[in-house]
């Protein structure tokens, strides 16, 4: 748009939002005087309402920005301040670094045609006009003439997987297919930002989990803002990059979906977040934990014995150089080795260990966890060794039970299969140095 | 002590002079506003003479084809048939130049009532203030016994078809601002805030959204008011309208039955015609939706057309 008087700033976040208010009812500057003072939602006079009180986040570009609450919490209206259906009545908005607020409404109507396109709960398509012609209506208003904007809207009908419904009217199409074309009329506008009011809601389950993975497919493919309003939590953890929890018209909590539920912000974010599918959101690196039998392969065999009895268990992980997962040796045959006194661990180290990426979802582990007889581990994308899961820690991330209790012994994982003195007297009859290896191993995996 | 102070039997004649205020401001308008009243009369009775004229001149069984014609379009082959009959029955009853006069004044008044109130029902859908003020002005004017109307309009206009369009436009116009204003409010608001939401602004969002999905409602508007000017023929007679009108009241006046009903029936059958041919026009008609028969009886049509519209 060569017309565009509000050129995007490059460097701004793509919404900012600052102390926003919007009170409803009688004097509603007067309601906002009084939140601001220290009133409280429910102490207001009953002629006055606040639908949303001190909102300030920012939105950064590219990512999937989810506001979750319950109904009545604001969450509607606070989208609604962002492209400026309703105005604010106290604070600012920023869309791409251009102030929307106090904007004439001729500048409105352009910022919401060149920036911010919105899909909404109840779908509202234009009922008299085919899919083809909703899908185009963001271009049509934009002035595009017809023939490019038809072809614009069925490329974006086909991204949508409604090719071949181009001329049904929106009454002849299912729940899914039409807010498919709400997705698509917001998309084919070809706007930075996307405003996805209850987008899914109004959707059966199956269809509403296919719809947010095809929204994260394509946010992937096309990079778009989206700010997405829901009341489903199990929606706003799968969808969301950050999420902003609101409760009573205030923003209680912003955060990555996993910093909201490992450290809720109060017991409000907290009983919230009691029922999520805590499978679907936590990911191996939120629950792994330190791993402590691991050997290094220039430690050698008489290291990696001594330190699997000291932690009592029959297997250590063995790491290379800057600690890269080479793969885990075994009790029984590193005291082979250290009998028959050799010194190259590298001998003996296996590769069949189950070893898992750090963003992956614990609901993945599981079939890893009961096929493996040694904790998993997680490593980052150069194989590097971040921590271990052993099953019981999984177990206790999917339950909600605190793994981290403090002095309860941890479990070891697994237990050694020869007996601490046998390997104690193996150590002494081969002979050698017994303490300096520690250092030795401590000092090469730095 | 207060009884006292009051007059045993109430009043008569009017304490307050409501009525002569009124009688001075039409006499006002006449003095000051004379060229403009002109000015309309000739316009309006302009407007008659054509329609008439494009109805009176050619031959009669080319007007009963092209209306049969059209009923076969908008609605089927049983009621274009029903309509030719009827048609062939006023011609036979020798009621057919009355019955175009009639039709012509019908025409002509709806036509302008309809562009009055149209614009008027779209105003009040978008401004709250408009619709609390314009509201009780269509009461007033609906629930004033019509002939009251008739008075002023034959001071400003003269007597002729006029005063009768005049009154008939203003008796006829409610349901066409009532019916507008509830279309467009009926409107789903998510639609409405989604044309918004992509930019649009409040004038494309009435011609391609509102005005469209308002459609069949602000039509069903139109026939009521179509069918509140048939309603006013009679009255418009009183004041030389002609027409049908016309020969009702001079039948009342020579207490001649045989006239009254052929003049009667003259106009059950236009208005029968006139309301499911408009009615018709409300419905869509693509593929999707099939046509299915009006609800009501046609019996009951000049009945339901008198009656004030429940907006």
């Amino acid at each position: 748009m060569s017309d565009n008087p509000y050129p995007a700033v490059p460097t701004a976040p793509a919404v900012r939002a600052a102390a926003l208010y919007k009170a409803f009812g009688r004097k509603p500057l007067d309601t906002v005087a009084r939140l601001r003072a220290g009133a409280e939602r429910g102490s207001l006079p009953a002629e006055q309402t606040a639908a949303v009180i001190d909102a300030t986040f920012e939105v950064k570009r590219g990512e999937i920005f989810v506001v979750m609450g319950l109904s009545g919490s604001g969450k509607s209206t606070l989208i609604r301040m962002l492209n400026g259906l309703l105005a604010p009545t106290s604070g600012t908005v920023e869309v791409a670094g251009t102030t929307i607020t106090g904007l004439a409404p001729k500048q409105l109507r352009a910022v919401r045609r060149q920036s911010v396109s919105m899909v909404f709960q109840h779908f509202a398509l234009l009922p008299h006009r085919t899919v083809i012609d909703n899908v185009a209506y963001g271009l049509e208003v934009q002035g595009v003439p017809l023939e490019e904007r038809r072809a614009r809207a069925n490329t974006i009908i086909g991204i949508v997987g409604l090719a071949g419904w181009e001329d049904k009217l929106p009454a002849q199409l299912s729940g899914g297919m039409q807010q498919r074309v709400g997705l698509a009329r917001a998309l084919a506008a070809d706007t930075d930002i996307l405003l996805m009011d209850e987008a899914f809601s109004a959707l059966d389950p199956l269809i509403r989990r296919e719809m947010q993975e095809q929204l994260v497919e394509l946010q992937a493919e096309l990079g778009k803002t989206i700010i997405f309003i829901t009341h489903d939590l199990n929606e706003a953890m799968f969808l969301g990059d950050r999420i902003a929890v609101m409760r009573d018209g205030r923003i209680v909590q912003i955060g990555t979906p996993e910093e909201i539920l490992t450290d809720p912000a109060n017991d409000y974010v907290a009983q919230f977040v009691q029922d999520v599918d805590r499978a679907r959101v936590l990911t191996a690196s939120s629950v792994m934990e330190p791993a402590r039998a691991i050997v290094s392969l220039s430690a050698g065999p008489r290291a990696a014995l001594r330190t699997m009895r000291d932690l009592q268990t029959s297997a250590a992980y063995v790491l290379g150089n800057g600690r890269t997962l080479l793969g885990v040796v075994r009790d029984r045959d590193v005291i082979r080795q250290v009998k028959n006194r050799e010194t190259d661990l590298s001998l003996v180290v296996r590769h069949d260990l189950s070893a898992v990426d750090a963003d992956t979802n614990l609901s993945d582990l599981v079939e890893a966890s009961v096929e493996s007889d040694l904790p998993l581990a997680v490593v980052d994308s150069r194989t590097r060794l971040l921590g271990v899961i052993p099953r019981v820690t999984l177990l206790a991330a999917l339950g909600n039970v605190s793994s981290h209790t403090g002095e309860v012994p941890v479990m070891i994982d697994p237990p050694a299969t020869i007996p601490v003195d046998v390997v104690t007297e193996t150590l002494l009859a081969t002979g050698g140095p017994t303490e300096p290896a520690d250092a030795a191993l401590e000092g090469s995996l730095r | 002590m207060i009884p006292a102070l009051l007059p045993s039997t109430p009043p008569t004649s009017p304490v307050i002079p409501l009525g002569p205020w009124v009688e001075a401001f039409i006499e006002f308008l006449t003095e000051t506003l004379g060229w403009f009243f002109g000015g309309l009369r000739a316009a309006f009775g302009g407007l008659y003479d054509v329609v008439d004229l494009a109805l009176a001149a050619p031959p009669f069984w080319a007007v009963i084809a092209v209306v049969t014609l059209l009923g076969l379009y908008l609605r089927g082959w049983l009621f274009a048939a029903g309509s030719a009959l009827g048609l062939v029955l006023i011609v036979l009853l020798g009621q057919w130049g009355n019955a175009m006069d009639t039709l012509a004044l019908v025409l002509v008044a709806s036509a302008i009532a309809i562009i009055v109130s149209v614009p008027l029902g779209i105003l009040a859908a978008r401004s709250g203030t408009a619709s609390a003020v314009i509201k009780p002005i269509l009461d007033f004017m609906q629930t004033m016994p019509a002939f009251v109307y008739l008075i002023p309009a034959l001071i400003l206009f003269r007597v002729g078809v006029v005063p009768g369009i005049v009154a008939t436009i203003i008796f006829a116009m409610a349901p066409g601002v009532r019916m507008t204003e509830l279309g467009i409010r009926g409107v789903d608001k998510e639609v409405v805030e989604a044309a918004h939401a992509f930019g649009s602004s409040p004038a494309r969002i009435l011609r391609q959204i509102q005005l469209p999905l308002a459609m069949p409602t602000i039509l069903a508007g139109i026939n009521q008011v179509i069918m509140l000017s048939l309603s006013m023929v009679v009255i418009a007679g009183m004041v030389g309208a002609g027409g049908l009108g016309g020969q009702v009241v001079a039948s009342l006046n020579r207490i001649d039955v045989a006239l009254g009903f052929e003049a009667g029936l003259s106009v059950v059958i236009l208005a029968i015609i006139l309301d499911r041919l408009t009615a018709a026009l409300g419905r869509p008609r693509t593929k999707l939706f099939r046509r299915t028969p009006a609800p009501d009886a046609a019996a009951d049509a000049p009945a339901r057309a008198a009656e004030p519209v429940a907006a």
